[in-house]
């Protein structure tokens, strides 16, 4: 549970989730950010003006019809708390903010992992890149990989395999 | 004998800001710390920090630490006295830094202390054995030194400082058991902190304490046990891990000593840390010519540290004579307030409430 853990659940997520026809569309952000802390950059980074927030300690809201899925907010979080989420027929795509080296390789194989860090899934990198953070200065790496559409509300983070 | 209108006792964000504050207004500024580079906690933190996107949130902490050290390292009217320790003050207003050879007498019009924290300790069997870090220690010897001082670790405290060291540990490549805390909930980290390393794979084990570390002269294994909600040992709760550090984030407390010796009025303030110094807005303490920034006036954070030195530091050069724009120190006041509206500094705020209502 959230407040015992930090950990959201599924009453969470829903607060924040894209639709499952707009993650067809196109790739859009999606946060897990439900705290009141006061921090602002993501609204800041969004070229859309897709994110806003009242005032600085309130949590972000995303507009994913403005939403263009540019990565720039996901780069941007110091809570690493912002996903690129996207639907394809056949596979789920997620793209988060990896701030681990050396650095994955496209077409590597991983573990997929849930909010608890447990393998849930096979995964696939499928792009590695970075995009520059607030400052426009440092850059902050991005990973993309793919699961089974099934899994994209679930998976989080991954794990290379020996 | 150096006579800095201002001395700044400590070089972290606050103690910086104070200095360049000051300094901006006209004020010659000396600005020592006993470690040798400027920066304080915030050269030790390597990820990003929250705050407003306009005044640097997004950074890393080094990152800031280097624009303030820029700046105060080019400008003409501060003078820095580095891997000088400050430690003593005395009531003809003299002050004593000094290192292991050397020592300078300073006397200033105006002091700020900015002097941070210390970190709390707690017991248990063998807390003495090689291998049982404070949570700074680590942070200095990886992200400082480059030194990596285990393999394995355990952390006790889930608060801000456990959950970033333990993702600054995973980013080094070692292996992070688990963070435990006595706590039912969160010991304090941001919920999006905790999250991060819970999907990289680290437990945090809640109602759980540590009873002692045991090996041959140096840790090797932790045994831990649950509590209940009066904190009383379950037995039949025993966990042992196998781990070569067991780092301690229990806590910070705020470093003020060099203030009990001038007889400044302090209040034991639990939300703020501990004892903490009676200071007003613009961090003046009961002594009219010292004042207070940063955590050793209540454990916050860097983006308040900050804003405090910058209110203490032209407070001081208001004092002295020099030009300030009070609209200035207002509108820092008011980004203070903004910034404590969150409901995660409800305690600090209820702390220097607390702190207010004692009067001088
Ligand atoms: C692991 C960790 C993560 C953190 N993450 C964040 C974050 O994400 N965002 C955020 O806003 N804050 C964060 N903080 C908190 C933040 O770093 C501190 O609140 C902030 O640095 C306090 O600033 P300060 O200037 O009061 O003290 P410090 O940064 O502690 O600086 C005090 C300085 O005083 C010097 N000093 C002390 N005594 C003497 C003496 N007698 N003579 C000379 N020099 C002396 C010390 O060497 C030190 O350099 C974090 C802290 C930790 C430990
Ligand atoms: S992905 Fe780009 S457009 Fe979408 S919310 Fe983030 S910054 Fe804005
Ligand atoms: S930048 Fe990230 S952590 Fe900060 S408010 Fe936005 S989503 Fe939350």
């Amino acid at each position: 549970m959230i407040e015992v853990d930090g950990v959201p659940t599924f009453e969470n997520l829903k607060t924040s989730m894209p639709t499952e026809e707009r993650m067809r569309k196109k790739a859009v952000a999606m946060h897990e950010c439900y705290q009141d802390i006061p921090c602002d950059p993501c609204v800041y980074s969004c070229p859309t003006k897709a994110i806003t927030m009242e005032t600085l300690v309130s949590t972000p809201r995303i507009n994913h019809e403005l939403c263009n899925g540019c990565g720039l907010c996901v780069a941007a979080c110091p809570g690493i708390a912002i996903f690129l989420m996207e639907l394809k027929e056949d596979r789920g795509l997620i793209t988060l903010a990896y701030e681990f080296v050396p650095l994955p390789n496209p077409g590597e194989i991983v573990d997929g992992l849930d909010r608890y860090g447990r393998a849930v899934c096979e995964a696939r990198v499928e792009r590695v890149y970075s995009l520059p953070g607030i400052d426009k200065k440092t850059k902050t790496s991005l990973v993309r990989i793919s699961v089974p559409p099934e899994k994209i509300m679930e998976v989080r983070f991954f794990r290379r395999r020996e | 004998m150096i006579e800095p209108d201002v001395l700044v006792v400590g070089g972290g964000p606050a103690g910086m800001n104070a200095a360049l504050a000051a300094a901006n207004a006209g004020a010659t500024v000396l600005l020592v710390d006993r470690f040798q580079n400027l920066g304080g906690q915030l050269v030790k933190q390597t990820h990003k920090f929250f705050g407003w996107a306009a005044r640097g949130a997004g950074a890393r902490g080094f990152e800031l630490a280097q624009k303030w050290e820029g700046e105060i390292q080019n400008h003409p009217r501060i003078r820095t006295l580095l891997g000088f320790e400050v430690i003593g003050a005395y009531k003809d207003g003299i002050w004593l830094a000094a290192d292991l050879e050397d020592f300078y007498k300073i006397k200033p019009k105006r002091v700020v202390i900015a002097t941070g924290a210390s970190e709390r300790m707690i017991t248990f069997e063998n807390n003495d054995y090689p291998g049982v870090y404070g949570a700074g220690a680590v942070q200095t010897l990886m992200n400082v030194y480059g030194v990596l001082p285990g393999e394995r670790y355990l952390i006790v405290g889930s608060g801000n400082v456990g959950v970033i060291v333990a993702y600054q540990l995973l980013q080094a490549q070692a292996k992070v058991e688990a963070i435990i805390d006595i706590l039912p909930r969160l010991g304090g980290a941001y919920w999006v902190h905790a999250a991060k390393i819970q999907r990289a794979g680290v437990p945090i084990l809640l109602k759980r304490t540590i009873t002692g570390v045991y090996g041959e002269g140096h840790v090797e294994r932790a045994e831990t046990i649950g509590v209940d909600e009066k904190f009383q040992p379950i037995p039949g709760t025993e966990r042992t891990f196998s781990v070569d550090v067991v780092l301690l984030a229990v806590g910070l407390m705020p470093l003020s000593e060099l203030l009990f010796e001038l007889g400044v009025r302090e209040y034991y303030i639990p939300e703020l840390g501990g004892f903490v110094p009676w200071h007003d807005e613009t961090g003046r303490t009961s002594h009219p010519e010292i004042f207070v920034a940063g955590d050793v006036a209540g454990i916050e954070e860097a983006t308040t540290a900050a804003l405090q030195g910058r209110i203490s530091g032209l407070q001081t050069a208001l004092d002295l004579g020099y030009e300030v724009n009070k609209d200035e120190i207002d509108e820092l006041k008011m980004l203070l307030t903004q910034f404590r509206r969150s409901s995660l500094s409800e305690k600090v705020c209820q702390g220097l409430e607390r702190l207010h209502t004692k009067g001088v």
